[in-house]
């Protein structure tokens, strides 16, 4: 028996490092300090019910197991014989993978696209209207004495997000929770509202005019009227003016305003909020990041293409138009004719319309586990599990990139998505030079 | 083993008192040999101009600020765009270029080595990994110490042994070459949203003043015996009249001398942004002769220009509480990251505009500092994407080679480029001078003793330009496409264009342990309870910077 310390766990944004797995010769026994959603990570391991043992080759309904050679040759000669493959997915493996596949869309002359397209896309876009006044969480651990969730539920999606970073740890500065402040808006009532000092809870789709009318505020301006978005005037000038007298402020938001009607200019608005307290006080915002590398994806993507995410090289040159060159909407408008999906599960994520586009095209998919998407495709490769059957780089929602580990061993026979892609892209080396 | 022979070249190598020789130039196994066998591959340089490969002292190319501002401007990304061949990626990116534009364009301009100006070392695996990816040139990244706080309580407690061990530990945690300071204490007090006025202010809740923090972190690098000295970016950047606190910081180390073969004491970064007069907006001025005269003067310090350079800028720093007031000056966009316990950053796009009059003054005050002041005491820089962007250093040397298009810029620029004294300076730099500005004195700021020179036994880094001596016409393409460029023995470049895409060395410091290191680790064990990652994470794995090699210092007692 073997305890394994300071393992980080590839589930949520919160990239939480301190997980203590026990082992027993190569095989996992039990994790320690991990949440509920953690510890059904890990487990996944302790199933044999969910990965396919081998790669799997579909042609006209038939499914046959396959060497990685052959998936591999089967894969190539799809993704060639399409006019626009896309290549999407990525949130969950390594940024190592990551940048594979990135040099394999451009090669392909491809598109490429990550699942914050339909998550977090809109707060990039409002970064890229706004800017992004943000900080590392240690420092809101360390300096924070008012919170505000906006539009997201921690206490489902990222369970330790409250108790590690933000409202009960002890930071240099603070205290704990006696010594912060803590804010939900939220038009529902949630698991962390309940433990909200102030709970706010505007009108379906009202943040953007409660966010402006909060701006306002802050601005010393006048809002007409008594109500803003189910929110008494009075209650959001109080509010306004604590959050003026905070020592330092932090605003958390989720889907609630990235995916709700006004999306990027919701996150527009939450950036633009912050901006103007920091002419009377310190606050930062940031995004609440689902996947544990959805971050590393645009990172990766940022420095590789110059664009954070939704880059189509049909020119031979990364392209950027989210809306055009995003995933939903090239799938949608009949643009892409093959898909391959690494590490995500588009079938069952993505619009039912979308997902039927998808089981009409050809597909390849890899990934660790069966999905909706992997058992509709013409092409599986199941591959070892990132940061538990093996290693690599993640960033966490705050930029922080920290190494993930191999703590048990992988299935007999599987190999890593990283593997994979070096697989397909010396393949298509040999293509190209021909 | 692959031999070359550049043969009769005009060889400018300052370092080696060659002044424009017609020489042979043998390459063997990477390095610059004594001869080579009659089979080297001989390339005929007849009637062109060589030069080691340029040595970039100061510029921000990769890791966490960098790729937020990659992140935040897609309309700077698409403003120059280079499609994959072949051979090569694709390039985008005019001020914030990505990975492949930064290696082609330091390559294509016979730059073969680059120092990463800042970095924060929570996040130093993200540097990592964008400087392994680079190709061609070599990097190195200076990793920033002047607002971290277990060094900051150290220094204010007199506890000078355990701030060396954990500056040593620090170093190899984050696989970096030096130490950088930025706006000592001042980015800590902007965690409150603050700053420090002056450099005997009492940083908030820390009990030491910025002078301090440079005299402190000064002498441990000399005991540490690093290869460069620290690099400062002094308090009070962009301000209006900061020049007296300039002078004021390089006052601190006056009479000290260095423990190594290199000059200085300190090296300054973009002196430019520090040397100007004034009191505010309104009578903004240079006061680079002031400055220049100083630095002159002035043994143990050199410095970089940050000259700046008409048009888009990005800029970007970890001093927060500059861009905090930048921003709200031109209202362009901001980010800002803020990292715990150890530094900030922030991030505005910024257009430098001829016909505006701060831009003009700080246009000048480059230019005048590098024309004042001597060759050996400040070198090439645009604080690459500060002042601006690095592919246009071409355009600022021939600024400093042709006094009649320099004038021909002075007219076209905002009026009070014509009241100062810019105008009135007729040097014009050599090809000699170049050479060091570019090459020798920063291979020698930055203790690369393999770097910046074409002496038996250094790096078969050398670049070959289409020019002659005395002729002004056309300097500026020759120096942005080089007719030649060697990187450790390959050719990468020809004609201006990219031939081969090795991939370049990543150099860090290992420093020896000392006698301290187990208390300062007990030390390090409480102080992670500040930290959001455990400290067994913290530091930055060998893998992350394959295929290097660490330099290692004798730690002088």
């Amino acid at each position: 028996m073997k305890v394994l310390r300071d393992v980080t766990c590839p589930f949520c944004g919160c990239l939480c490092d301190d997980i203590r797995v026990t082992v027993e010769d190569g095989q996992l026994v039990e994790i320690h300090n991990g949440c509920a959603l953690s510890q059904a990570r890990f487990g996944e391991v302790k199933r044999d019910d969910n990965r396919h043992a081998t790669p799997v080759i579909r042609i006209d309904g038939d499914s046959r197991p396959a060497s990685y050679e052959e998936a591999m040759d089967h894969s190539i000669e799809l993704l060639n014989q399409a006019d626009h493959p896309l290549l999407y997915g990525w949130a969950n493996t390594c940024c190592e993978a990551q940048k594979l596949g990135v040099e394999l869309a451009e090669m392909l002359g491809a598109s490429i696209d990550d699942t914050s397209s339909i998550c977090h896309g809109p707060s990039t876009l409002g970064i890229q209207d706004t800017g992004y006044v943000s900080a590392t969480l240690g420092t809101v651990k360390n300096r924070a004495d008012f919170l505000i969730y906006w539009g997201c539920n921690p206490f489902h999606a990222h369970p330790r997000h409250i108790s590690r970073y933000t409202v009960f740890p002890r930071g240099y500065f603070r205290g704990g929770r006696e010594e912060r402040k803590l804010v939900v808006v939220d038009p529902r009532r949630t698991t962390t509202s309940r433990i909200a000092d102030l709970h706010l809870q505007p009108d379906l789709g009202g943040d953007f005019e409660v966010l402006n009318a909060l701006r306002v505020m802050v601005n010393g301006g006048e809002v007409w009227g008594s109500e803003i978005a189910g929110i008494p005037a009075e209650e959001l000038h109080q509010m306004a003016e604590e959050m003026k007298k905070a020592e330092f402020g932090a605003l958390f938001f989720g889907l609630g305003l990235s995916m709700s009607r006004g999306r990027h200019r919701n996150v527009e608005a939450a950036l633009q909020l912050v901006r103007d307290l920091n002419r009377h006080t310190k606050w930062i915002v940031m995004a609440m990041r689902g996947h544990y590398n959805v971050a590393g994806f645009n990172e990766v993507c940022a420095w590789e293409t110059g664009y954070p995410f939704s880059v189509d090289f049909t020119r031979g040159y990364p392209r950027y138009n989210p809306g055009e060159t995003s995933a939903v909407d090239l799938i949608r408008d009949h643009e892409v004719d093959a898909m391959m999906t690494v590490a995500a599960d588009p079938v069952a994520h993505l619009p039912a319309s979308v997902a039927r586009e998808i089981r009409s095209m050809p597909t390849v998919a890899i990934d660790p586990f069966r999905t909706l998407t992997t058992e509709a495709a013409d092409v599986v490769m199941p591959t070892q599990i990132a940061g538990i059957e093996t290693p690599g780089t993640a960033y966490r929602m705050d930029g922080v990139p920290i190494e993930l580990n191999q703590v048990v061993n992988p299935p007999e026979g599987l190999i890593s998505d990283r593997e994979v892609l070096t697989g397909l892209l010396e393949r298509q080396r040999r293509l190209d030079l021909g | 083993m692959t031999e070359l022979l550049l043969a009769n070249g005009r060889v400018y190598d300052p370092k080696n008192g060659i002044n424009g020789e017609i020489m042979d130039l043998p390459i063997r196994a990477g390095k610059i040999a004594d001869r080579v066998s009659p089979r080297a591959r001989k390339i005929d340089l007849r009637g062109r101009v060589v030069m080691p490969g340029g040595v970039d002292v100061h510029s921000h190319i990769t890791g966490s600020k960098i790729n937020a501002a990659r992140i935040m401007r897609p309309e700077d990304v698409r403003r120059k765009i280079m499609p994959r061949t072949r051979l090569t990626r694709s390039a985008t990116g005019l001020t914030v270029p990505n990975l492949y534009m930064i290696g082609y364009t330091y390559a294509r301009m016979g730059y073969t080595t680059v120092m990463e100006g800042a970095v924060p070392a929570l996040k130093a695996r993200h540097t990592h990994e964008e400087m392994s990816a680079i190709p061609i040139i070599d990097k190195a990244a200076m990793i920033l110490l002047g607002n971290n706080w277990l060094m900051m309580r150290y220094l204010a407690d007199g506890e000078m042994e355990l701030a060396r061990e954990y500056a040593s530990w620090f170093l190899e945690a984050t696989k970096g070459y030096g130490i950088k300071i930025v706006n000592p204490g001042g980015t800590e007090a902007w965690g409150w949203g603050g700053n420090v006025e002056g450099i005997h202010d009492t940083v908030p809740h820390f009990d030491i003043t910025p002078a301090e923090i440079v005299e402190g972190l000064q002498t441990i690098n000399e005991e540490l015996n690093l290869p460069t000295s620290v690099h400062l970016h002094p308090n009070g950047l962009g301000v209006p009249g900061n020049f007296a606190t300039t002078l004021e910081t390089l006052d601190l180390v006056k009479g000290r001398t260095p423990s190594t073969h290199r000059d200085q004491l300190l090296h300054i970064v973009h002196l430019q942004f520090h040397s100007y007069g004034g009191s505010s907006w309104r009578d903004f001025s240079s006061q680079a002769d002031e400055v220049a005269k100083y630095l002159n003067s002035r043994d143990n310090i050199t410095a970089d220009a940050g000259a700046v350079v008409f048009g888009w800028s990005t800029t970007m720093t970890a001093d927060g509480p500059f861009e905090h007031s930048l921003q709200s000056l031109t209202h362009n966009k901001w980010t800002n990251a803020d990292v715990e316990a150890e530094t900030g950053a922030g991030i505005v796009p910024h257009f430098y505009s001829r016909k505006n009059a701060v831009s003009a003054v700080q246009w000048c005050t480059g230019l005048e500092l590098m024309l004042l002041a001597r060759p050996e005491k400040i070198y090439l820089s645009t604080d690459n994407p500060n002042a601006g962007p690095f592919y246009r250093y071409p355009h600022v040397l021939r600024l400093l080679m042709d006094r009649k298009y320099r004038e021909s810029l002075i007219e076209r620029a905002h009026k009070v480029a014509r009241r100062g004294i810019l105008p009135s300076i007729d040097r014009e730099y050599d090809l000699y001078e170049i050479s060091m500005i570019t090459r020798s004195q920063t291979a020698k700021a930055l203790g690369m003793d393999d770097k910046g020179h074409l002496g038996e036994g250094a790096d078969a880094d050398v670049s070959v330009y289409d020019m002659e001596p005395g002729v002004k016409k056309g300097i500026e393409r020759s120096l942005q496409n080089a007719f030649l460029v060697v990187k450790g023995g390959r050719i990468v470049v020809r004609d201006g264009d990219v031939t081969d895409t090795p991939s370049g060395r990543t150099l860090w410091t290992r420093c020896r342990p000392g006698k301290e290191r187990d208390s300062m680790i007990d030390d390090l064990r409480d102080h992670f309870k500040y930290y959001s990652i455990q400290r067994a994470n913290y530091a930055v794995a060998e893998e992350y910077v394959a295929g290097s090699t660490p330099n290692t210092p004798e730690v002088r007692d």
